[in-house]
């Protein structure tokens, strides 16, 4: 079993071999102007321009990590998460090219094990990860220049143990906009009406040897049997924002016919392939980084695993729409659905049921036995 | 084997009571000792189930009285996990899975063919017909816990916001708290002494789906597809006959039966009671 003190050991020994390099207070020498994010749970994203015409700035973030139980599933089964801000994945964070974000990294002292952070936008030191580890009572402050305009996956990675951390929630996502805005790949400006960020997660939960779901009074207690799970590459789950159905129903996000919506979709382990059924990517940059021209038109885009991706849409139709990682079993059987309700005026031009369903006529490959039943 | 005994004994039971209870003095309900209730015929509202139109329009299945011409059997639990079992040890019925190991609770994870099989077994090791519930007979007996959902209806002409509100209502459907099955009686009794309708475990009816048109007070059923039945509960549901764990996801919102069992209706021996009733119905439709 892990205990809390075996992992602070474990954690002490590394900091003691690794001589850190002295993290200077560093932020006046840049003199720029500051601005404070408050972060938001997703699928929101907390405000932000879509295009700058000021210079760089020193964006400041905060995030709180949280180890805590969660429920996954509506048969109510039970998983011992980790995550950033409480939130699986953790909050989207926005700056724009040639910003700074010094990102102020908590891990309170409830905390059983440390953690850190590896920002796939950052430059150097193993994105950050060789620079933020955080023992329970610990904080961290750290400093990166945003170079590379995209969206971009962060993710939990200490050593040993990376890819539990980052498949119990230990991830999220860094938007890097270009300061004039996104481009359709002509030079013409995009916008957005809203944006939705999903953040799909792979989950393996272990079973006991009658095929339940095991529940463990700790998060170390979890480690063992779920690393066994791991290692066999089937998720027992595969969720957008932390819970099966988390984004349907009374949760599902929302939309206009006529607005655009940016939809940034997350994936800090494994490939997926997102599909809005009913709709389409207007724009798609499917390997999420904002120099390269978007796609057109896309039917499903392909999001690497450690990747994110973004796909522009304008709504044209009004109902329900699925967005499903259309690896279908994944959707259906494992979780990888949410809806769209989107609100407006049917039109007829692009949609119309010309003839309900009725029966073959009798002359007709297909048609019943001619039998009326009138009652 | 003397639990079978004991229901050839109640039903014998039931059938020599049967006159005596003939008449509207007598009380509604009652049940034998080994758990198989008589409902006396009394009349009822019941919405037809499939997918109706009229005038090539979409509309809400017809509200019905009805009334049943005799006595109905039905059992007063859903057929439990011990004694699927004993149908499944003498290799009859399919071993199914999602069992917590108690044996006192509803069998659930079966399929309409289960269900179906089971009803055969018991019927053959009994001699007296078991046969699952037709939809209008499982609402007779549901009364009160019967659920009259009227979601919208989808308009072809303008989809999107019946659709909507169709989704919303689906989406505002309660989920039990506890979905694992529970113990006969936890989910309480109907005014007719039956115990656990409309609780966390859907039942499977022997009725088909259709589409019909109606014009006027005529029916047209247009298609019959018997490959998909009503499951009833705490709402009414479409279910593949071969599914035994429901489930929505993907397109689907709201939320889907929790668990598929089943409980079946006991014919009296020599009587065609079903016949009757089917008889019946048709008649009452015509009035």
């Amino acid at each position: 079993m892990l205990t809390r003190r075996t992992a602070l050991m474990g954690a002490a020994i590394a900091a003691l071999m690794m001589t850190a390099p002295a993290i200077a207070e560093t932020a006046d020498e840049l003199n720029l102007p500051r601005e404070k994010v408050t972060l938001v749970a997703p699928p929101a994203v907390h405000p932000h321009d879509q295009a700058t015409k000021s210079g760089p700035k020193i964006v400041e973030f905060k995030l709180t990590i949280r180890e805590k139980e969660v429920v996954i599933d509506s048969a109510g089964t039970k998983f011992w998460a980790m995550t950033y801000d409480g939130s699986m994945p953790g909050p989207m964070m926005v700056l724009h090219e040639g910003d700074y974000m010094e990102l102020t990294l908590v891990n309170p002292e409830t905390n059983s094990m440390p953690h850190n952070i590896d920002l796939h936008s950052a430059t150097g030191g193993l994105g950050g990860g060789a620079l933020t580890k955080v023992n329970p009572g610990e904080q961290v402050k750290l400093r990166w220049k945003a170079t590379r305009p995209g969206v971009f996956v962060y993710h939990c990675a200490p050593e040993g143990m990376i890819p539990w951390h980052v498949v119990s929630g230990m991830h999220g996502t860094v938007m890097v906009l270009p300061r004039d805005g996104l481009k359709d790949g002509a030079g013409r400006s995009l916008h957005y009406d809203k944006i939705y960020y999903i953040g799909e997660n792979d989950l393996y939960v272990p079973k006991d040897e009658n095929g339940k779901y095991k529940t463990y009074e700790t998060l170390g207690e979890s480690y063992a049997d779920t690393t066994e799970v791991m290692r066999k590459l089937i998720p027992t789950h595969v969720v957008f924002n932390g819970s099966v159905g988390s984004l349907t129903g009374k949760n599902a996000m929302t939309a206009k016919v006529g607005e655009t919506v940016l939809i940034v979709h997350s994936q800090a382990n494994r490939d997926t392939r997102p599909h809005l059924i009913g709709g389409h990517g207007d724009y798609v940059w499917e390997t999420g980084k904002f120099n390269n021209p978007p796609e057109k038109d896309l039917e499903t885009w392909f999001v690497r695993g450690g990747s994110a991706g973004a796909a522009l849409y304008t709504f044209r139709e009004p109902g329900i729409y699925a967005y499903v990682n259309h690896n279908l079993i994944e959707a259906v059987e494992l979780g990888a659905a949410a809806h769209f309700k989107v609100e407006g005026k049917w039109n007829d031009d692009l949609m119309k049921q010309v003839t309900p369903p009725s029966p073959v006529p009798p002359d007709k490959v297909g048609a019943a036995d001619p039998v009326a039943v009138t009652r | 084997m003397l639990m079978l005994m004991k229901i050839k004994i109640a039903m014998l039971a039931g059938a020599l009571a049967a006159p005596a209870l003939a008449t509207v003095l007598t009380p509604p309900t009652q049940v034998d000792p080994e758990g198989i209730s008589r409902l006396a015929p009394a009349s009822f509202s019941y919405r037809a189930a499939g997918d109706f139109s009229r005038s090539g329009k979409p509309v809400e299945g017809p509200l019905r009285r009805l009334g049943l011409p005799a006595d109905l059997f039905v059992m007063k639990r859903q057929v439990t996990v011990a004694e699927y079992d004993r149908c499944v040890e003498e290799g009859a019925c399919p071993r199914v899975g999602f069992q917590s190991g108690r044996r006192d609770v509803p069998i659930v994870g079966v399929s309409w063919h289960d269900a179906s099989t089971y009803a055969a077994w018991i019927s053959l090791k009994t001699g007296v017909t078991h046969r699952l519930p037709t939809d209008e007979e499982w609402t007779f007996a549901a009364a009160e816990k019967a659920r009259d959902e009227a979601l919208p209806v989808v308009d072809p002409a303008d989809p999107a916001q019946a659709w909507i509100a169709r989704y919303e209502a689906e989406s505002n459907r309660s989920k039990p708290a506890e979905t694992a099955p529970q113990p006969g009686g936890t989910f309480g009794t109907n005014s007719k002494g039956l115990d656990d309708l409309a609780g966390n475990i859907w039942e499977w009816t022997n009725t088909c789906f259709i589409r019909a048109s109606l014009e006027g007070n005529r029916e047209q059923v247009t298609n019959t597809n018997c490959g998909v039945r009503v499951v009833e509960g705490a709402h009414r549901a479409y279910m593949t006959d071969f599914v035994r764990d429901p489930k929505s996801g993907g397109c689907a919102a709201g939320v889907p039966p929790t668990n598929l069992g089943f409980r079946l209706i006991v014919e009296r021996p020599g009587a065609a009671v079903a016949d009757a009733f089917r008889k019946a119905v048709k008649l009452l439709r015509r009035a």
